[in-house]
């Protein structure tokens, strides 16, 4: 049921914990404002942004979600659901790609 | 959770028993009844349409004239209400007929029942998600009343046609977006019921093979509605917002260019829909295989055939339904690199439904059948459900599918599987679990009545929609292909078919009656008058609030029947040594 | 009609799976989300690969907001698992405390999105709404001010009033510590709003950019309007679990403190959505 202790002592270090990933969070986000002012082409930018944006969400699925201390079983249902999201996304892309030799996008 | 606490249960007034009921029994039972409705709804909407196939601008005699002037003008059906029609159709019977009966009812009834549970995990979700989808449903049909109609863009509703179509379109989509939150609802219900509800003993190995299958559909559904309910809110911006997710640039209406900013994908309206629709149609049939291998167990008295590699089809097939969408798509323009990949991915989807129709097939093998009306209709299911894959591979094969794409093959395909396929289980399910909610037997001859023609009918309306799909005569052409001269040699087959829908819905009548009288007048029977292992048939009948009388819990896999040694030829999960 | 005395595993975890029904039933339902959002955020890849030129955020929307919304969502994050822990501690008031200060900074972020949404219709509304609705509108409110007014009037209603039930909350025994930081971060939320409201960073007050204008508006105002209801419904949840829901403490705490916990994973997953948002609309 719970994943942190009830034992006094315990929660002030899950709390400090908290603190310390509140101050990564916004630390983080100032980070990604600054960088997005330098310029790395497109995919550079894109590229960066995302990954300080996946670590962003990883500290809060892990910490304030409890991600890093579930069951086995949420791990796995996680692990479907991204995987799934991953074929929307990449079969999406690939559709948009490989079109028939002579055909043409309208707009 | 005894009996003796459900038997001093006070009375409760007219709305907590019948509007804001948490039992899943009942919620069952009125997704079942909503889910008949519709389907006999859905039903007449065809056979309108099939009067207008088998005679082509003919008015329809009597029953013409309640349409009004803007719908079939003296009696003759306009073009624009026979696209309705069809959209409707597919609609209705799709997302509030078969699903809600299949998943809502049959899953709701039966699976608390089957592994031990009390209710479902989270009763107050599951009343929301029944009256999300009656909330839904009224929208659907309350759409044929707004100016212009209902939706007329087919069930698949693709942009740009959709988007400039008239306000029956808008609800279509709110009336999607209440069925999709139904089933998202029952999704995590049914999931969380299987995954944390199970009766000590009840590992997933042994559970039947009916839950199973309600599983995996949960997963189906689960993951594949949001990205249509993504895909249906922007369809709603552009048509409210005028947004241009789906509209091209460039488009002329009548001659005028639209005001819009263009730049959008119609392609991407195709892809998310179809990325739930596949699934969907697994959502669609896996229940009736679960249904079908629960009646054929047991009346075959012997276990099923090779249930382990059952299962494992039917996880195989939950991950690949999700990878094999874009075979819809074939004829898009899509190059020969993702063509081939999405063609793999539904050839290889063949395979495990393939394994578990033989299985069942193999499970009649040395059985003692007993050819009741539940079993006839579910051994009917099998060769049925058979023509409607074989049929399916075509299909997927994107080199016939340029021939085939749009056509009545594809038409008479889906009908195979989904009418005399999943409808029939269904049926079956009916009437081998009338007796658990009623105590009493439905009628032996008047199942046979609706058995038999029923099923000479089905395949005397689907096999000719193969036949003219091959001749090449595509579909929603509201006269049925008259007009084209590479349809000639098939025309005669309309009237067949129509006939054949026809007679269909009259033999449907001896069900009806049969379901009603048997109620009062039907044969008495016992807590388990199949003789059957599964947990369903250890309750009380009809099961009371809290389902069971005693802590069940399971000691061995569901199928035992005709155990070597035992005295009778049945012995329960819930028993503890074999008698 | 099922109590929770006989449906097991509501309190207490299932020996096998180590969860409660409901937090599974929570991570089942944020899966189903992330395709929601999935689906969105693949038609936006597709649009802007398909687009001959698509805006850079930053000439559009204005990134000093942006960054304010995604500081005060974090915030919320924090407080909100910190309400949790409170109860973990049986400790009601600084629980209220904390919850109070996450739909604080929920309807902080509403209202300055509100204002954002706003700053983009200055003129020409008619063309954007239906016209029955819009003639309706008209005749009741008098114009386009008022319809951008009508919801922010609603947001401050609801911000001032969930502030002042917070100080009854907080400021009767408390540390001055505690009170001090709380009136640091309702003057924060405060001077934010201010600046919103004299569309500093605003570059386009004269202009109309409806969601038709373009499909960068259209798929902005869609993510980040289903985004924002979702951050509705995060505030009459936990609306309710700080309101008349909070009497379940008194009899079942163990369960109730679950839902709090349940209502965490759904806030949080609504923060991990716009840091994925902030960065794709304000900043590429």
């Amino acid at each position: 049921m719970s994943n942190a202790p009830a034992d006094v002592h315990d929660v002030k270090k899950e709390v400090r914990g908290y603190m310390i990933v509140f101050g990564s969070l916004a630390f983080l986000t100032i980070l990604t404002v600054l960088i997005s002012r330098l310029h790395f082409g497109l995919v550079g930018n894109v590229a960066i942004a995302l990954l300080i944006a996946t670590f962003k969400a990883s500290l809060v699925a892990c910490f304030f979600m409890h991600l890093i201390s579930e069951r086995t079983l949420i791990y796995f249902l996680l692990i479907f659901t991204l995987g799934n999201l991953f074929f929307l996304f990449g079969l999406l892309l690939w559709g948009y790609g490989d079109i028939l030799m002579g055909a043409r996008f309208v707009s | 959770m005894t009996s003796d606490h459900n038997a001093h249960h006070p009375k409760v007034g007219f709305w907590r028993q019948y509007v804001f009921n948490t039992d899943h029994k009942m919620i069952g039972l009125w997704y079942g009844i909503t889910a008949l409705f519709f389907l006999f709804f859905g039903f007449c909407l065809v056979m309108l349409m099939r009067w207008q196939l088998a005679y082509p601008g003919v008015a329809l005699p009597v029953i013409g004239k309640w349409f009004g002037e803007s719908r079939m003008p003296d009696g003759v059906m306009l073009p624009e209400l026979y696209n309705q029609l069809g959209a409707m159709h597919g609609t209705i019977m799709v997302f509030m007929g078969i699903v809600p009966l299949a998943v809502g009812a049959y899953g709701n009834v039966l699976i608390p029942l089957m592994i031990g549970a009390p209710d479902m995990a989270f009763p107050k979700i599951n009343l929301a998600s029944y009256w999300a989808y009656f909330i839904g449903g009224v929208i659907m049909l309350a759409s044929f009343f707004v100016p212009g109609g209902a939706a007329a863009a087919g069930w698949t509703s693709y942009a740009p046609l959709a988007v400039i179509s008239t306000m029956g379109q808008t609800m279509w989509i709110i009336g999607m977006v209440f069925l999709i939150t139904s089933s998202l609802l029952g999704a995590v219900n049914f999931l969380t019921t299987i995954i944390q509800m199970r009766a000590p003993g009840l590992t997933f190995m042994k559970l039947p093979f009916f839950v199973w299958a309600q599983f995996i559909t949960a997963f189906l559904l689960l993951l594949a509605f949001p990205p249509l309910e993504a895909a249906a809110v922007m369809q709603l911006m552009d048509r409210v917002a005028h947004t241009s997710f789906f509209m091209p640039s460039g488009l002329m209406v009548s001659g005028q260019p639209l005001q819009i900013s263009g730049g959008g994908s119609v392609l991407l309206w195709q892809h998310l829909f179809w990325f739930l629709a596949h699934p969907e149609v697994y959502v669609l049939i896996l229940p009736a295989m679960g249904i079908v291998s629960e009646i054929i167990a047991n009346n075959s008295r012997k276990p099923l055939w090779g249930y382990k590699a059952m299962v494992f089809s039917l996880i195989f097939l939950g991950f690949m339904s999700f990878i094999v969408w874009a075979h819809h798509m074939y004829i898009t323009g899509m190059g020969t690199g993702i063509s081939s990949f999405f063609q793999a991915t539904t050839m290889i989807i063949s395979i495990p439904s393939v394994i578990i129709l033989t299985a069942l097939f193999l499970s009649l093998w040395g059985g003692s059948i007993r050819f009741n009306t539940p079993m006839l209709f579910a051994l009917a299911f099998l060769p049925m459900f058979g023509i409607g894959g074989l049929t399916g591979l075509p299909l997927g094969l994107s080199t016939p599918d340029i021939h085939l794409h749009d056509t009545y093959y594809v038409i008479g395909h889906f009908h195979y599987i989904v009418a005399p396929g999943t409808i029939f289980a269904l049926f079956a399910g009916i009437y081998y679990w009338y007796p658990k909610l009623t105590g009493r037997k439905m009628n032996e001859f008047l199942g046979h009545l609706h058995f038999w023609p029923t099923l000479v009918c089905m395949n005397f309306l689907f096999m000719p929609m193969l036949i003219q799909g091959l001749a090449g005569v595509s579909r929603r052409l509201y006269d049925g292909g008259m007009e084209y001269s590479h349809a000639q040699g098939v025309m005669h087959l309309n009237g067949v078919m129509s006939y054949a829908a026809w007679i269909m819905a009259l033999f449907q009548i001896p069900f009806i009656i049969n379901i009603l009288l048997s109620l009062k007048g039907g044969e008495k029977v016992n807590d388990n008058p199949w003789g059957s292992t599964t947990l369903e048939w250890a309750t009380a009948t009809p099961p009371p609030h809290g389902n069971f009388a005693f802590d069940p819990k399971v000691y061995r896999g569901p199928y035992e029947y005709s155990v070597p040694g035992a005295s009778v030829d049945y012995t329960p999960q819930y028993q503890e040594k074999v008698i | 009609m099922s109590s929770v005395h006989v449906l097991p595993y509501t309190v207490s975890p299932r020996q096998d799976t180590g969860l409660f029904n409901a937090k599974l039933g929570i991570w089942l339902f944020l899966g189903s989300e992330v395709m929601l959002f999935g689906g969105l955020f693949s038609a936006y890849i597709l649009l802007r690969m398909g687009a001959p030129n698509w805006p850079m955020g930053s000439t559009i929307l204005s990134i000093p907001i942006g960054t304010f919304n995604t500081i005060v969502l974090i915030t919320s994050s924090v407080t909100m698992v910190m309400a949790w822990v409170s109860l973990k501690l049986q400790e009601l008031k600084k629980f209220r405390m904390y919850l109070g200060l996450t739909i604080l900074l929920a309807l902080t972020f509403l209202m300055v999105k509100a204002f954002e949404y706003g700053a983009k219709f200055s003129i020409h509304y008619h063309e954007y709404f239906p016209a029955l609705f819009n003639l309706a509108v008209h005749r009741l409110a008098g114009g386009i001010a008022a319809m951008a007014l009508v919801p922010k009037c609603i947001l401050g209603f609801f911000f001032l009033w969930a502030v002042w039930s917070l100080a009854q909350v907080a400021f009767k025994d408390f540390s001055r510590f505690v009170r001090t930081a709380i009136l640091l971060i309702s003057v924060i939320a405060f001077i934010g709003i201010i600046l919103t409201l004299f569309e500093l960073g605003n570059r386009h007050s004269h202009h109309n950019f409806p969601p038709s204008y373009s499909t960068y508006m259209a798929i902005y105002f869609t993510l980040t309007g289903l985004h924002g209801l979702h951050v509705l419904g995060g505030i009459i949840v936990n609306g309710y679990f700080w309101g008349p829901g909070r009497r379940m403490w008194l009899d079942q705490p163990e369960r109730f403190t679950n839902r709090i916990e349940v209502a965490g994973l759904y806030w949080h997953f609504v923060d991990l959505v716009w840091i994925f948002l902030f960065p794709v609309l304000y900043l590429l």
